[in-house]
C-alpha cells in the first residue's frame, strides 16, 4: 500500500505543479503539432496521403514531445535538487520512479489526445477503424517509451549535457519500439486493413514494456545511490 | 551515537575525503568548518546515506546504512545548500508533500506547526519560488525537521538568513539538542555557529580533526589549528 501511496502522491505532486505552470503541455503539445503539420505539408499531395505516412508522422511526433517532455520534467527536479529530497526520503526508490513515470504517462497521454485526431484530419487516417487497438498500441509504445526514457533522464540529471545525451541514449533503445508502434498502426490505417498483424505488433510492445519496465524497477535504485 | 569509521570518498582521481573518523553523541552539535572544497558537503552527503563511501563506514547506533536502508533514512533530515524545495508549490504543499512521503500521521497539525515555526503561516499559500532566500531557508529547515528525525545534517544553514532569523535557527537547534537530537552542521559563519556548536571539527583537502581547545574565539582556535596543520 505505501508503495502505490508513494506513487500516487508524487505523480500527483507533478500534476499539480504542470497545472500550474502548463509550461510542459503547452511546449510538448505546439511542439508535437507543428511536427505533424510540417510533415503534412510534404506527404499529402494533392489531399491524398502517402501510404504509411499517419503512422510514422504519429510515432515521430510522440517520440520527439516525450523526449522533450522528459528532459523537462526531471529539469524541474533538478532545480531545486528536490531528486535528491525524493531519495532522502523512507520510501522505496522504485515508489520513485513508477511515480515520475506514472506523470509523465499522463502528459503524454494527453499530448496524444490531440495530435492524433490533428492525424487523423490532416492524413485522412481512419481512427474509427479497429479504435480499441490504436489505444493499445499507443499505450503500450507510450508506456515503454516513458519507462525507459524516465530511467535515463533521471541517471542524466547531473551531467551537464544532458539535453544533449537524452536523445542519444534513448532513441537507440527505443528503436524496437517505435518500430513496432509504426508496424501496428499501419496495418490498421492501411487501405487493406490487417488487424491480425496490429495485434502482433500489439503484443510485441507489451513484451517491450514488460522487459523496460522490469530493467527500470531493478536498476533505478542502484544507480540513483551514486 | 553517529561514527564515522575511517571513511574516504573518491570522485575519479580527486579524493574529497580521506581517512575521515569522527563521532557525535546524542544531543550534542558537531560543527563542521573548512575551506571551500574542503569535503564538508561530502561528508554531509555520506551522513545522509546519499553517497556511499568508497572505503571506511558510517555507523547510525549499532547499525550501517546497508542493514536499515528505508527506515534509516526516515531518521535523518538533511537541509542542503539546495533548499530541495519546489518553487511552484506553496510552502503549506510542500511540506505536505515531503510529510505525505515520510507517512507521518496527524500531517495537517504537523504543517501548521512547521509553518508557525518558520514564521509563514500568513504566507503558508504562497508558492515557495516567490519566498525571498532566507525565508525559503526557514521553510527548508522545518521541511527538513517535520518528521522529527533523530540525525540532522545541516549545509550552510545560516545563508540568506538575517540577524533575527539566524537566532530563531539557534533556538531551534537547541532545542533539537535538548530533544537529544544530533546535529551535524557544516558552515562558514563561525560568529552565529559559535553560539550552539558544541564541538567544531576542522575539514581541509577531505581530512578532519578537531579544532583545537583553548582561548580565543572559534574562528581565532580554527585558524590557529589550520596553521598547524600546514
Amino acid at each position: 500500500m505505501q508503495f502505490f501511496r508513494t506513487v500516487l502522491t508524487i505523480a500527483r505532486k507533478d500534476l499539480v505543479i504542470e497545472a500550474r505552470s502548463r509550461e510542459l503541455a503547452y511546449t510538448t503539445l505546439f511542439f508535437a503539432i507543428s511536427v505533424v503539420l510540417v510533415f503534412s505539408f510534404s506527404f499529402v499531395v494533392e489531399g491524398v496521403a502517402l501510404t504509411d505516412a499517419a503512422a510514422g508522422i504519429l510515432w515521430v511526433a510522440i517520440a520527439f514531445a516525450g523526449t522533450l517532455a522528459l528532459g523537462r520534467t526531471f529539469e524541474r527536479e533538478r532545480q531545486g535538487d528536490t531528486l535528491k529530497a525524493l531519495l532522502l526520503s523512507p520510501v522505496e526508490r522504485p515508489a520513485i520512479y513508477v511515480g515520475k513515470l506514472l506523470g509523465l504517462l499522463l502528459l503524454m497521454t494527453a499530448v496524444e489526445a490531440v495530435i492524433v485526431p490533428v492525424i487523423g484530419l490532416l492524413f485522412q487516417a481512419p481512427l474509427g477503424r479497429a479504435p480499441w487497438l490504436l489505444v493499445g498500441l499507443l499505450a503500450a509504445g507510450t508506456i515503454g517509451f516513458a519507462a525507459v526514457g524516465t530511467l535515463f533522464a533521471a541517471m542524466l540529471i547531473r551531467a551537464q549535457s544532458r539535453d544533449v545525451l537524452l536523445p542519444v541514449v534513448l532513441y537507440p533503445i527505443t528503436v524496437p519500439l517505435v518500430i513496432a508502434g509504426v508496424r501496428g498502426s499501419a496495418a490498421i490505417f492501411a487501405v487493406e486493413p490487417n488487424l491480425a498483424m496490429a495485434q502482433a505488433w500489439l503484443s510485441m510492445l507489451v513484451f517491450f514494456d514488460a522487459v523496460f519496465l522490469t530493467l527500470a524497477l531493478w536498476v533505478f535504485g542502484p544507480v540513483m545511490n551514486e | 551515537m553517529v561514527s564515522v569509521d575511517d571513511v574516504s570518498r573518491t570522485y575519479g582521481r580527486r579524493r574529497a575525503l580521506a581517512h575521515v573518523t569522527l563521532q557525535a553523541g546524542r544531543g550534542e552539535v558537531l560543527g563542521l568548518f573548512g575551506p571551500n572544497g574542503a569535503g564538508k558537503s561530502t561528508l554531509i552527503s555520506v551522513l545522509s546515506t546519499l553517497l556511499r563511501p568508497s572505503s571506511g563506514r558510517v555507523r547510525y547506533g549499532s547499525h550501517t546504512s546497508d542493514d536499515t536502508g528505508d527506515a534509516l533514512r526516515g531518521q535523518i533530515g538533511v537541509l542542503g545548500h539546495d533548499l530541495f524545495l519546489y518553487s511552484d508549490l506553496t510552502a503549506r504543499e510542500n511540506l505536505a508533500f515531503f510529510g505525505q512521503l515520510y507517512g507521518l500521521d496527524n500531517l495537517d497539525a504537523r504543517v501548521a506547526e512547521a509553518l508557525r515555526l518558520a514564521r509563514l503561516t500568513d504566507r503558508a499559500d504562497d508558492r515557495a519560488g516567490s519566498f525571498s532566500r532566507g525565508l525559503r531557508q526557514r521553510l527548508a529547515l522545518e521541511r527538513a525537521l517535520l518528521h522529527l528525525p533523530r540525525l540532522v545534517l545541516l549545509d550552510e544553514p545560516f545563508t540568506g538568513l538575517d540577524d533575527d532569523s539566524a537566532l530563531v535557527l539557534i533556538e531551534r537547534l537547541r532545542s533539537l539538542r535538548e530533544r537529544g537530537t544530533i546535529v551535524v552542521m557544516a558552515t562558514h559563519d563561525f560568529d552565529t555557529a559559535e553560539a550552539v556548536v558544541d564541538r567544531a571539527i576542522c575539514v581541509d583537502r577531505g581530512r578532519a580533526w578537531p579544532v583545537a581547545p583553548g582561548v580565543g574565539s572559534l574562528r581565532e582556535r580554527y585558524r590557529r589549528t589550520l596553521k598547524e596543520r600546514d
